[in-house]
């Protein structure tokens, strides 16, 4: 094992690049993000704050308008806030990930112990995931705030070696900062769907009553407007979850597959593991939504993921198996 | 008046030139303490085999008491590489120490296979497993090690980084390699 640890440096990545201009660009697409997510928390409650005035004066609406910006921007940093220091356990939470401790998988501490040594990173939490379906990730703030997840099903089908590439995969997206990335994108935009909810809701409760009520013309009018606002809010939330998958590009994926075998320099563990995973059809129902799926080594919703005749369309959040193990292939000859 | 404005340029020259250089010298520092780090974590893991060693040949004692003399191997094999200092100026003497200790670790678990009490023992079972845990732990530090030497030597030799490097006496690294033949012969340890 010694020696052929040793072998020449594999050129895993394309081109020149390393996985150091991946985390600057991980870096910088994160600190996009919340500022995005806060300058739309702030025009929602723009939005709300001038239809909750509708049918006033003209100034008192730009003073309602003015004050749910404000409001809402206050609560958006607060959100921020909370998706920084809060998202990666509520994600855990949220798969119900259970954390372990090296007593009790003496086998996957020593390998995650091994890849984040290559890598020469802190050691991450571990964690699984009490399911039958096959998937693992990774989430936290930055290397020392990681944790990885691995579902027990995929534990007990791999081979050590397999093993060993599905945690450097997730290890890859820690050093790459990718989970930097991904965790601010599944909790804000979970936030912003939550939080559009929770206004349609109210909105719907607001207009049964002003219905009750019937009064006069001014607050017909308002009423319209809610609608029309909760039918354009109803729309952006799945809107939104469509754009966490496609902004988080698939190259991420095949990144960390290349810095996987970086870090272990042996491509046919992952691409074992790959395998293995694509011939499970089994969607992870429970631990993954919309919201989180981007963040899995296998996207967990699909239904039906064969390794044949599977086509890479716009909308889908992980790249075709397929061309993920030719690429590791290519990488033995 | 244009004296003033030339003088001014100069300077800003100068200010951003200056920026640049240490800017250049962190990462060379940066890159340095990498280094280092990646060294002592090697360190790290040859202790915790150091460590677990004990264990092992008292575990196998239980059973396999008359294989006395691969287990005094395997005890002077690991006091021998104990005894050798892990800095950089020994390190081809560490490797070799190293390389005869896991030979005689791996005449040891050829050893036990012949006792399948001893290979059902729970203790034992565990102790393999944080063996070759270690086993990789160590390949794979040396691994990173190599890889934080490299960028170090890419930025220490390339230009314009190569400038702060000289001027500064940045020393060349060595590469981790397996110098010793019959470390490269060594016995896989593995227990699948």
């Amino acid at each position: 094992m010694q020696d052929e640890q040793l072998r020449e440096r594999i050129k895993a990545y394309p081109g020149t690049l390393t996985y150091i201009d991946l985390i600057r660009k991980n870096k910088r697409e994160s600190a996009v993000l919340v500022v995005l997510m806060i300058l739309l928390g702030g025009v929602i409650g723009c939005l709300i704050g001038g239809a909750i005035a509708m049918g006033a004066t003209r100034e008192d609406m730009v003073v309602s308008a003015a004050i749910g910006f404000g409001a809402a921007l206050v609560v958006a940093c607060l959100g921020a806030l909370w998706s920084w220091f809060g998202g990666s356990s509520a994600i855990l939470r949220m798969s119900g990930a259970v954390e372990i401790t090296r007593e009790s998988d003496l086998e996957l501490f020593n390998v995650v112990d091994e890849m984040r040594i290559a890598a020469g990173l802190p050691m991450p939490r571990v964690y699984l995931i009490p399911e039958t379906a096959l998937n693992a990730f990774a989430t936290g703030r930055d290397p020392e705030h990681a944790a990885v997840a691995i579902t027990t099903a995929l534990r007990q089908k791999l081979t050590r070696d397999e093993l060993q590439g599905v945690i450097a995969h997730e290890v890859a997206h820690i050093r790459h900062y990718d989970i930097r990335f991904s965790m601010l994108m599944a909790t804000m935009v979970g936030l912003i769907v939550f939080a559009c909810d929770a206004f349609l809701r109210g909105a719907r409760h607001g207009m049964v009553r002003g219905a009750r009520r019937s009064s006069g013309k001014n607050e017909g009018a308002a009423m319209v407007v809610l609608f029309v606002l909760a039918m354009v809010l109803a729309l952006i939330a799945p809107l939104l979850a469509r754009v966490i998958q496609m902004a988080y590009s698939r190259k991420r994926e095949y990144l960390a597959d290349a810095g996987a075998v970086e870090l272990t320099r042996n491509p046919l563990g992952i691409a074992g593991a790959l395998r293995k995973l694509a011939d499970d059809t089994e969607p992870l129902v429970e631990a993954a939504n919309r919201g989180t799926a981007h963040m899995f080594i296998m996207n967990p919703l699909r239904k039906c993921r064969r390794s044949h005749g599977e086509k890479s369309s716009l909308f889908s959040s992980h790249p075709p198996v397929s061309e993920r193990i030719a690429r590791l292939m290519a990488l033995t000859r | 008046m244009s004296g003033l404005v030339i003088g001014i340029v100069i300077a800003g020259l100068f200010v951003v030139v200056l920026f640049w250089f240490i800017a250049m010298y962190n990462v060379l520092v940066r890159k340095r303490i990498d280094c280092d780090n990646g060294w002592s974590q090697i360190d790290v893991q040859l202790k915790r085999r150091y460590d677990l060693i004990p264990n092992l040949v008292e575990t196998v004692k239980g059973y396999a008491s008359h294989e006395r003399e691969t287990l005094e191997a395997v005890i002077s094999a690991r006091n021998q590489a104990v005894a050798v200092s892990s800095d950089a100026a020994h390190a081809m003497e560490k490797g070799k120490a190293e390389g005869a200790l896991t030979m005689a670790l791996g005449r040891l678990l050829a050893v036990a296979e012949a006792y399948p009490n001893l290979k059902a023992d729970g203790s034992f079972m565990k102790l393999q497993e944080e063996l070759t845990g270690t086993e990789n732990k160590i390949g794979f530090a040396r691994q990173h090690f190599n890889d934080v030497v490299a960028r170090y030597e890419e930025s220490r030799q390339t230009f314009p980084t190569t400038i702060v490097a000289a001027l500064f006496a940045f020393q060349k690294r060595d590469y981790f390699t397996v110098e010793n033949e019959a470390e490269r012969a060594a016995p896989k340890v593995s227990f699948k």
